[in-house]
């Protein structure tokens, strides 16, 4: 009996391959779509502002001015424009042509000398708010180092009671792209794995060709591991190649051990391919199910799963709601692994939350997926 | 059998041998089966009971919405019933469907095949099911593909071939493991006569050599004769069960052809249909078939004059004897042509069609002349829906020419489509709208306002006995109101030609009927109707009809005449598919 079992699964195994291999379109969504997403956003998306366009008033020239002005014009951050007025500044504004300007008023020179300090003002559109608040700290730290060097250069000892002196840890560069990379790579698998499966099911249902699965001896049990596993390796494929793309196109270190990495990627991909399951056996719909996947699994990874935005910053309820995200606990890991290491303490519970919704889909799925027609 | 054992019940059974008393293969007592789509209640089964003959091929036979599909699949273990008993092959088939399922073969309607595995991967994948040992398998693929003459096409893509070997696949594909039962849920429908005539001769020597029990369901009444047994269903009840000659035998001596001279045969059929004691009058070529009423011996007076003589009772007969009481028999409404006209309502010369490298449509020519009922007959995807498309203007010829209502179709498409009503196979009704608000609609898409429209839907309302069902909505319509509905929305313009795309297919013999009546009253009116129809006796009731296979037209002519190329020794009175068979065998000479 046991030879039975295993070789219906052989024979649904071998034939969803050879549908894997004639049908292009999964192999697309494997391999093709993390490629395009990943080069689209880990190139589009980016919390680092860089050549911001600035404008300058200067309504009186010093030497102190010019000083400062060179500081500027040579940090990668800005670049400055100069406009006469306080009135012209003020326009170029208000048609985007700056995101914000600064003005060195008329008596910049004389309290500089006078008091070691003077006020210069900033004007920052704050529509965008993160950018304008990036703006800010830029600025604000270019002036303190000019301001610095300037006093330095005059021998002038400035008292500060208190230095501080700043390191950062994991992400020395300061650089948003490794820690959004592995995030966005949580996102795009979130979306393949479930686009993988999601059509399967449906598909069958479609074409009438469950009914006659359903009427041989096969079992719920072998038909589901035959769906799964083709497309668990194609995923698994995908994968890979995603944290290649990571580590050797976009830079990002690895901090964790690959074992680790493969362990949890292997979890998750269960997860995300299980709720691909699950919606295709419910809605029985090729397009119906496409398009919950992309709604289900794509926007919650994406504004849910603290990649982005912070959860602790998130109201309480939405707090909550994050914890049925999968790709939440993913990105975390991720995050940990490239970055830091393997911290224990984070990657322990987050895979445990991981194994948990794996087996709450595939588990459900197996629930649902029902020898009958109803 | 000993008390002690009698006792212990069913577990004992299990312990014994496996077939010391014949049990019936299937076994059904009050199957009861309802179904809530969107909230309203269908019986797809009423309290239906039936054994099936071991050994033998029995037919379930109904119309669409008899109850078929259900009944096989609560067979196959795939559905629960709500009430009743189903055993199969002495199994409980609630309870152990999965034992059942190791036992059955089944073919559902579409064939359960994978287009895009080739014929031997298909038969690899239900040998693996099946779990058929490896050992047995060339054997058993050798005598199916031998059966099925598949066996020059392993290597083929499943999708890619022809609706008949789709079918045939589809049935080698559950024999692998040779069933005890055999379940085929409407394993002919849509396939050529041909096709038709090889899978019924499979299907036989399974059943002598394999010593099988088969059922099939068929829509087709003509099938019915070639099985043994015969259980009717319609509308979820179980009509009767029997050899087909027991439906049929109370029938004979009140089975009639009339003939006469072929102008007049549509008023004399009307008139016939409508006389008490006449049961059925239907157009079969020349003539006229009258099944009378089992009271009356007499002949109706105004067939007095025409020859008349008598013929077999067929299963049909005994069908429209149980169910047709309740037929109307009122004179439908006259139906005119605005502008009627003499000569060619439609030229088709050359006309070709092309979707990438396949040829839909190869060199078609013919003519209409207005006033006829012309068909177009053969099996799906011999391009007829393809052709009927290009004469409404909805799809572009790739060559040739076509006018259609004098009007040449490349220049002035729109001209010719205010001419022309089209009833495509679905329907095209807008589901959740009423009756009334989809006649409106059509009255308005055809530019009618104002009294004209509100005549013109009264009109349809009265004419197409639609009246109590203008609040209805339409989705919720039996099949027979929504093809009526369908044809009144055709009709809202008073079209000139009127197009009709299989609109008997899955509808009930008496629904049929009652829609040739009103193509016989449109014809009588002027109206040229195009119709196509995969029914071979429903191209007996055309004027002329040409028969298409694999996009080409095999033969165009009256009904009489493209039977009569058929006739030869051992066949002197073809029947129309005898003729079809006959032409398809000088296309592919296999």
């Amino acid at each position: 009996m046991a030879r039975l079992v295993s070789r219906r699964l052989v024979g649904l195994l071998r034939k969803e391959s050879l549908q894997i291999l004639r049908d292009p379109s999964s192999i697309a969504i494997a391999f093709v779509l993390p490629v395009v997403l990943l080069l689209l956003f880990g190139y589009g998306v980016s919390l680092d502002s860089k050549h911001v366009p600035v404008g300058i008033v200067v309504e009186q020239s010093s030497s102190e001015a010019g000083s400062f002005l060179g500081a500027f014009q040579q940090s990668v951050y800005f670049e400055p424009r100069f406009y006469a007025t306080r009135q012209a500044g003020r326009e170029a504004l208000r048609r985007h042509q700056v995101k914000g300007f600064l003005v060195l008023p008329a008596d910049f020179a004389q309290r500089l000398k006078a008091d070691r300090n003077a006020p210069i003002q900033v004007i920052v559109n704050g529509v965008d708010a993160n950018s304008a608040r990036l703006l800010e700290g830029y600025v604000q730290g270019v002036w303190t180092s000019w301001l610095e060097r300037e006093l330095q250069a005059r021998q002038i000892q400035v008292a500060r009671p208190v230095e501080p002196e700043t390191r950062i840890w994991f992400n020395a560069e300061l650089a948003s792209r490794n820690y959004l990379v592995p995030g966005l790579l949580v996102v795009n698998m979130t979306l393949v794995g479930a686009l993988l499966t999601a059509l399967v099911f449906a598909r069958e249902w479609e074409r009438g060709t469950l009914e006659a699965l359903m009427v041989t001896p096969v079992t719920l049990g072998e038909i589901l591991i035959g769906k799964l596993l083709p497309y668990f390796v194609l995923g698994m494929g995908g994968m890979v190649l995603s944290v290649l793309m990571a580590l050797f196109l976009f830079g990002v270190p690895m901090r964790g051990s690959f074992w680790v990495l493969a362990v949890c990627s292997t979890l998750f991909l269960l997860a995300a391919l299980g709720m691909g399951l699950l919606i295709s056996i419910v809605t029985r719909n090729q397009f119906v199910a496409g398009m919950i996947a992309i709604v289900a699994t794509f926007l919650p990874a994406f504004l849910l799963s603290g990649f982005l935005f912070d959860i602790g910053s998130m109201p309480v309820v939405v707090q909550v709601i994050t914890h049925i995200v999968a790709a939440r606990y993913f990105v975390t890991i991720l995050q940990s692994l490239f970055l830091a290491g393997d911290i224990w303490s984070l990657v322990l519970p987050n895979a445990v939350a991981l194994l948990l919704m794996a087996a709450f889909f595939l588990g459900l799925s197996r629930l649902l997926l029902r020898k009958r027609l109803e | 059998m000993p008390p002690l054992l009698q006792a212990l019940g069913p577990s004992a059974d299990a312990c014994r041998s496996p077939q010391p008393v014949p049990v019936s293969p299937l076994a059904i007592q009050g199957l009861t089966k309802v179904f809530r789509p969107g909230g309203r209640l269908v019986q797809a089964l009423d309290a239906v009971t039936f054994d099936l003959s071991p050994g033998v091929v029995t037919g379930l036979i109904g119309p669409d919405g008899a109850g078929k599909t259900t009944l096989m699949r609560i067979a196959a273990g795939l559905l629960v019933p709500d009430a009743g008993s189903v055993s199969v092959l002495g199994l409980d088939a609630v309870v152990e469907p999965l034992s059942i399922q190791s036992q059955i073969g089944y073919m559902p309607q579409r064939f359960g095949l994978y287009e895009d595995l080739s014929v031997r991967e298909n038969l690899d994948l239900y040998a693996d099911l099946q779990g058929v040992a490896a050992s047995l398998r060339q054997e058993r693929y050798d005598r199916l593909m031998e059966m099925t003459g598949l066996g020059a096409f392993m290597g083929r893509l499943a999708g890619r071939l022809s609706g008949g070997m789709k079918q045939k696949l589809g049935l080698a594909c559950t024999l692998l493991d040779p069933p005890r039962l055999l379940l085929l849920d409407e394993p002919t429908v849509g396939v050529d006569p041909v096709s038709r005539r090889e899978l019924w001769s499979i299907v036989y020597r399974l059943v002598e050599e394999e010593g099988m029990s088969v059922l099939l369901s068929t829509a087709y009444l003509d099938e019915a004769e070639r099985c043994v047994q015969v259980v009717l269903l319609h509308q979820g009840r179980l009509v009767d069960q029997g050899p087909p000659r027991q439906f049929s035998e109370p029938m004979r001596g009140k089975t009639f052809c009339v003939r006469i001279e072929p102008g007049k045969r549509r008023a004399l059929q009307a008139q016939l249909s409508r006389q008490p004691g006449v049961l059925d009058a239907v157009l079969q070529g020349d003539g006229i078939r009258v099944v009378l009423d089992a009271q009356s011996d007499e002949r109706p007076p105004e067939a007095a004059m025409a020859d008349w003589r008598p013929v077999d009772p067929r299963f049909e007969d005994g069908f429209v004897a149980l169910l047709g009481s309740g037929r109307r028999r009122g004179e439908l409404p006259r139906l005119r042509a605005k502008s009627a006209s003499s000569g060619d309502a439609i030229e088709v010369t050359d006309l070709r069609r092309r979707f990438g490298d396949f040829l839909a449509v190869k060199r078609s020519t013919f003519s209409v002349r207005s006033g006829e009922v012309f068909g177009l007959l053969g099996a799906n995807g011999a391009g007829k829906t393809t052709t009927f498309r290009m004469l409404c203007g909805l799809l572009p010829v790739s060559s040739g020419r076509v006018r259609v209502a004098g009007v040449d179709l490349r220049h002035a498409a729109a001209e010719a489509r205010g001419r022309i009503g089209y009833m495509s196979q679905k329907f095209s009704l807008y589901a959740n709208l009423t009756v009334r608000q989809n006649l409106d609609f059509f009255a308005r898409a055809y530019g009618l306002r104002g009294r004209e429209a509100k005549g013109r839907i009264q009109w349809a309302l009265d004419a197409f006995g639609l009246g109590d069902f203008g609040a209805t909505e339409s989705g919720t319509l039996p099949l027979g109101f929504k093809q009526r509905l369908a044809m009144a929305a055709a009709l809202m313009h008073e079209p000139d030609i009127l197009f009709l795309d299989e609109p008997t297919s899955g509808v009930d013999p008496l629904a049929r009927r009652e829609l040739w009546d009103r193509i016989n009253v449109l014809a009588e009116g002027g109206v040229t109707v195009l119709v196509t129809t995969h029914f071979m006796e429903e191209a007996e009731y055309c004027d002329r009809l040409a028969i298409m296979a694999s996009g080409e037209i095999l033969a165009l002519g009256t009904p009489t005449a493209i039977k009569a190329r058929a006739a030869r020794e051992g066949q002197p009175e073809p029947t129309m598919e005898q003729a079809f068979i006959d032409l398809i065998r000088h296309l592919e000479p296999v």
